[in-house]
């Protein structure tokens, strides 16, 4: 007799030794794929989208990659999403937690083979962690108290973050930039107060961090091109039509007279408004939304220059910026605080008009406008600088580094290796295993750089015996060298948060038996 | 098929388009059910215990779930038969009447189903193996009540409370945290506990998480923790002493709902009209101002002028806020929930000590506390881990916990898990077939064999000899008549359930005993399946 099915037609179902093989080789495949890209000589990757116009996409960060792909592999998909939280959470090592992920599946698929359960793996690869945390722990340099030596530390943090990026030609100038950018920031991590405007032509030598700020919109015609200690008021409301709000309003009339009086009145009312602003005493207005023609003539009447369509960041920042409140209603001209800088004007980059305000209030915010050849370049510019952006953010609050350049694995190795020869029972395989997949790293950049990686790991292994040693892999001389004096320095959250979230996916994915793929739901056939 | 004819010779249509419809008889019906209970049950069976594995879900979106909850997997797994639908349901009712254990109900199940097979294939009939289980159910039911304890604990001492969470915890992939996941969720229960009523309403936990972070950063908030920020970037990010006015009427100009219309035909109407509006705008900021609120929090959204407004006046607001969230912070901060702007009053407003917004991470996300509430009773468990299937099992494994303090604080009686109770059950069910008379003896030692099939996939999952270990454990109970012993699963080399501390509730116990035995006997009882064909 049939065993009836139990699932829906195109529902399928994967168990025991087969899940776990479709679940290693999609994990693995997926860290293949980002693995050539890791490193200061990664290469990068073409992305094209499906979509209209099938844009483009250069890249080499990972999270980049891997949104872009679509995945079918369920297991594949959770080291996606390893990526992405770490791009949110600390911004740079997205790549190298996909790689270290699918290196211990790697090990784990081995030790899975020679009939070791996944349970006992996994309890392997915990006690690892911990202590390939506290070895990093242990060895965490710590400068927030020396002003002079946090920020060489912090400079080094950049360059080595965008050694790998495509900014790696012009980094010292980058991690000025981006240094000084955080610095101004004085230890908050919002972002946001750091605007980046990407504008094509030039060089990305001639990129500049701008102390004020800088508006991508243009003055509009009659209105002064330059002011000097500008009141600015920030508002977001309409300046188009100010419709009555009030529900079901209609206007009905019966003839063409009152047609016109309306439109007076219409127009009083916008006249009004107008005035009432101007009675801010400003002489800068700035609106989320549109702004007409006729309040705008008003505007330049007045002498007042008046931005429109401000998209809405744009807003908060310039409010941010200027310390001014965002208003929506003028009704009370003295208690409004308006916002201040010293000089507004009209700049020119490459071929564009751009507001710059410069001598704003609050020192916290900057500009950064990117100059490069095409889209492409500044696309992937703009992400290499956001990374090292947030690392540095987060380095700022969080402030122990590590060296970098492979010695972190390999002082993870160290430590863990000696765990594994004290621990009795199978765990120690894994924790063995662990300690390959650590040492997979300083390989994978190896490998990307054309070195002889066997040669070079083995040499570092050996450095590494000595206790308090620094070195690690100088991929631009290709030898070892100390990494120190190299200047090649890593922020610590980064590498604990690689080490943990993929430690938690790699457990994730080993703890699965059984794949039960539902039917797909099925879409309305379009024709 | 069933043809019958009338007295012409004519055939009656007994089933519409019968030819399109497939029909099973008899033992073959049976057969069949008993087979696709079977299968769901062996879905099942891998995931029971402290070393059960996980699946994957791939749902019919493409999105992902890695769980090793046994209601999560039958939910998502969309199955498409229909005894495995009732088998859903079993594991689905377990989850809501007990919140855990929704595993080892199904795997009960399919074992007595398996049975049940055998006794078929000696030619018993089904009613009577039915008739069996259920007394053999009694008898197991009232041998746990026996061999139940009773376990002591009040506000100050929860130990033993977090002991027993720890065991639902210990086959979840949290376990590496299970001692701080266990204090949290007891600490929770405990908060919003009626001790007096031995009644927990769990709708007063929140369960929020939030990607980032590492599962140890997973906090117990006593307040309420809402996933929006003010609605005007430049209001104070922090408010102490915060009195609070929960609105669910926005903040607009009002909407009759019978359908009208407002004529404007001259420049006056115009002109009048538009200064009512800013008026209505302005009252309602001020009657919120006058009765003392420092914080408005509003089920729906604010116009733009409305939001300076209350940015002007000093007023910080937040908007969108769901219905269920608002509900909780009435209660949590002990205010009323207002429909209307003329209602507010003073003692309306509820107070929280401290309203803070808190950021994550390098994007722009925040969250609202609202901390030291006037009224504690709500309570947030807010979850951090590594990515969005991690924070999703960790949900479902607290709620598990969660339901497993709330069922210790209705019933403080205990067994023993591990499958020491089960053990215990299938000795006295099996002592006492040799009383009833009849072919039910049969179905009754059936059923004590079923009994010993958790005990046996536990230690089948957790890597022992199944046989070798259930046997041993079976003689050491007999001998010693102790009901402690179970087995051994995390290799600690005790088989003294007292003494590596696992428990499990009572009636959570019972449940999945009568739960399993009724939808077998269900299943059992269907002798005819007619299903249309194209399925």
């Amino acid at each position: 007799m049939p065993i009836d099915k139990i699932f829906k037609d195109d529902a399928s179902e994967e168990k025991g030794e087969r899940a776990r093989m479709a679940s290693f080789i999609g994990a693995m495949a997926v860290a293949d794929l980002v693995k050539s890209t890791l490193g200061p000589k990664g290469m990068d990757k073409i992305l094209q989208s499906t979509g209209r116009g099938h844009s483009v996409t250069v890249t080499n960060d990972g999270a980049t990659i891997l949104k872009s792909l679509h995945i079918d592999n369920p297991a594949a998909k959770v080291l996606v999403d390893i990526s992405k939280v770490q791009d949110d959470e600390v911004g740079d090592g997205t790549t190298s937690v996909v790689v270290l992920a699918g290196e211990l599946l790697r090990e784990a698929e081995k030790l899975v083979t020679a009939k070791i359960h996944p349970m006992t793996i996994i309890a392997g690869y915990r006690m690892a962690a911990e202590c390939a945390r506290d070895a990093l722990l242990k060895r965490v340099i710590d400068n927030k108290e020396n002003a002079e030596k946090f920020r060489s530390d912090l400079m080094k943090i950049a360059m080595t973050t965008l050694c790998s990026k495509i900014l790696s030609q012009d980094k010292e100038h980058f991690a000025e930039m981006a240094v000084d950018a955080v610095f101004r920031l004085k230890g908050s991590t919002n972002l946001e107060a750091i605007q980046i405007i990407k504008k094509p032509g030039g060089s990305l030598r001639d990129s500049f961090l701008d102390e004020g700020f800088i508006l991508d919109k243009k003055i509009g015609i009659g209105q002064p091109k330059r002011i000097e200690n500008a009141k600015i008021l920030v508002a977001n409301t309409a300046m188009d039509t100010d419709k009555v709000k009030i529900y079901g309003a209609r206007v009905r009339v019966d003839s063409m007279t009152k047609v016109a009086e309306i439109e007076g009145a219409e127009k009083e009312k916008m006249k009004d408004k107008v005035n009432k602003i101007l009675a801010h005493g400003i002489n800068c207005f700035v609106n989320r939304q549109l702004i007409y023609n006729f309040p705008e003539e008003l505007f330049a009447d007045a002498g007042v220059l008046a931005i429109e369509h401000a998209d809405f960041e744009g807003i908060e920042r310039l409010g941010l910026v200027t310390g001014g409140e965002i208003a929506s209603t003028f009704d009370n001209p003295e208690s409004v605080k308006l916002g201040h800088c010293k000089l507004i004007e009209e700049i020119m980059i490459g071929e564009d008009k751009l507001i710059h305000f410069s001598g704003v209030e609050m020192g916290q915010a900057c500009s950064i406008v990117l100059r490069g050849a095409s889209h492409h370049v500044l696309d992937e510019a703009e992400r290499s600088l956001h990374d090292a952006l947030c690392v540095l953010s987060q380095t700022v609050n969080d402030s122990r580094v590590l060296l970098g350049g492979g010695w972190p694995e390999m002082v993870m190795a160290k430590e863990v290796d000696e765990l594994a020869r004290k621990t009795a029972g199978k765990k120690s395989h894994a924790i063995e295993a662990f300690s390959r997949a650590l040492v997979a790293i300083p390989t994978t950049i190896a490998d990307n750089a054309g070195l002889d990686s066997a040669e070079l790991v083995a040499q570092l292994r050996a450095e590494h015996h000595n206790e308090g040693c620094n070195a690690g892999i100088d991929v631009i001389s290709g030898a070892v060298g100390d990494m120190e004096e190299r200047g090649i320095y890593e922020a610590f959250k980064v590498k604990q948060a690689v080490l943990l979230s993929a430690t938690e996916a790699a457990e994730m994915i080993l703890r699965v038996d059984e794949i039960i793929t539902c039917a797909p739901r099925r879409r309305e056939d379009r024709m | 098929m069933a043809l019958a004819f009338d007295e012409f010779g004519r055939p009656f249509i007994i089933l519409r388009e019968q030819d399109q419809k497939t029909r099973l008889r008899g033992i073959d019906a049976q057969k069949a059910n008993i087979a696709a209970g079977k299968a769901v049950a062996r879905i099942l069976r891998s995931s029971l215990g402290p070393k059960g594995m996980d699946k994957m879900l791939q749902g019919p979106d493409g999105d992902v779930t890695i769980t090793n909850d046994g209601a999560t997997i039958l939910e998502q797994m969309d199955v498409d038969n229909q005894i495995a639908k009732l088998m859903v349901e079993l594991s689905r009712s377990q989850d809501y009447e007990i919140g855990d254990g929704t595993t080892g109900v199904v795997v009960m199940a399919g074992a007595l189903l398996e049975q049940a097979e055998r006794q078929l294939d000696r030619g018993i009939h089904p009613i009577r193996v039915a008739e069996g289980y259920e007394m053999a159910s009694r008898v197991a039911v009232e041998h746990l009540e026996r061999i139940s304890q009773k376990f002591e604990f009040d506000v100050n001492n929860f130990e033993p409370l977090v002991q027993t969470c720890m065991t639902t915890l210990s086959s979840k992939i949290v376990n590496r945290c299970k001692r701080s996941l266990a204090e949290i969720a007891v600490k929770a229960v405990l908060a919003v506990a009626d001790l007096e009523r031995r009644d927990v309403n769990l709708d007063l936990i929140k369960i929020e998480g939030k990607v980032g972070g590492n599962l140890e950063d997973t906090e117990l908030i006593y307040g309420i923790l809402v996933d929006k920020d003010m609605s005007h970037p430049q209001m104070p990010k922090q408010i102490e002493d915060a009195h609070i006015a929960i609105l669910t009427c926005p903040f607009e100009p009002p909407k009759p709902k019978t359908k009208h219309k407002v004529d404007i035909d001259t420049v006056e109407k115009f002109e009048t009209l538009r200064k009512q509006e800013q008026q209505y705008f302005d009252e309602m900021v001020q009657k919120c101002k006058d009765v003392g609120a420092t914080l408005v929090i509003c089920q729906w959204g604010f116009d733009d002028e409305a939001n300076h407004l209350l940015m002007h006046r000093n007023l910080p607001a937040v908007r969108w806020v769901g219905g269920v969230e608002l509900e909780l912070i009435a209660i949590a901060t002990g205010g009323r929930i207002v429909p209307r702007f003329q209602e507010l009053t003073p003692e309306k407003l509820g107070k929280a000590g401290m309203v803070r917004e808190k950021s994550f991470g390098t994007t722009k996300e925040r969250m609202l506390y609202i901390e030291h509430c006037a009224n504690s009773k709500a309570v947030t468990i807010f979850i951090r881990g590594g990515n969005k299937m991690m924070i999703d099992e960790t949900k479902r494994s607290i709620h598990d916990a969660l339901c497993v303090a709330r069922n210790l604080i209705r019933n403080k009686s205990i067994v023993y898990g591990g499958g020491a109770a089960e053990i215990a059950c299938s000795l006295a069910v099996d002592a006492a077939a040799d009383k009833y008379p009849g072919v039910e003896q049969y179905a009754i030692r059936a059923f004590a064999e079923a009994l010993d099939s958790v005990p046996m996939a536990l230690a089948e999952n957790s890597g022992l000899q199944p046989i070798e270990t259930l046997s041993a454990v079976k003689s050491q109970q007999l001998k010693e008549n102790i009901p402690f012993y179970g087995i051994d699963c995390n290799d600690v080399g005790t088989n003294d359930m007292r003494e590596q501390n696992v428990f499990e509730t009572l009636i959570g116990k019972q449940q999945q005993i009568l739960l399993a035995t009724q939808v077998v006997k269900m299943i059992l009882k269907i002798d005819d399946v007619i299903s249309n064909s194209e399925y």
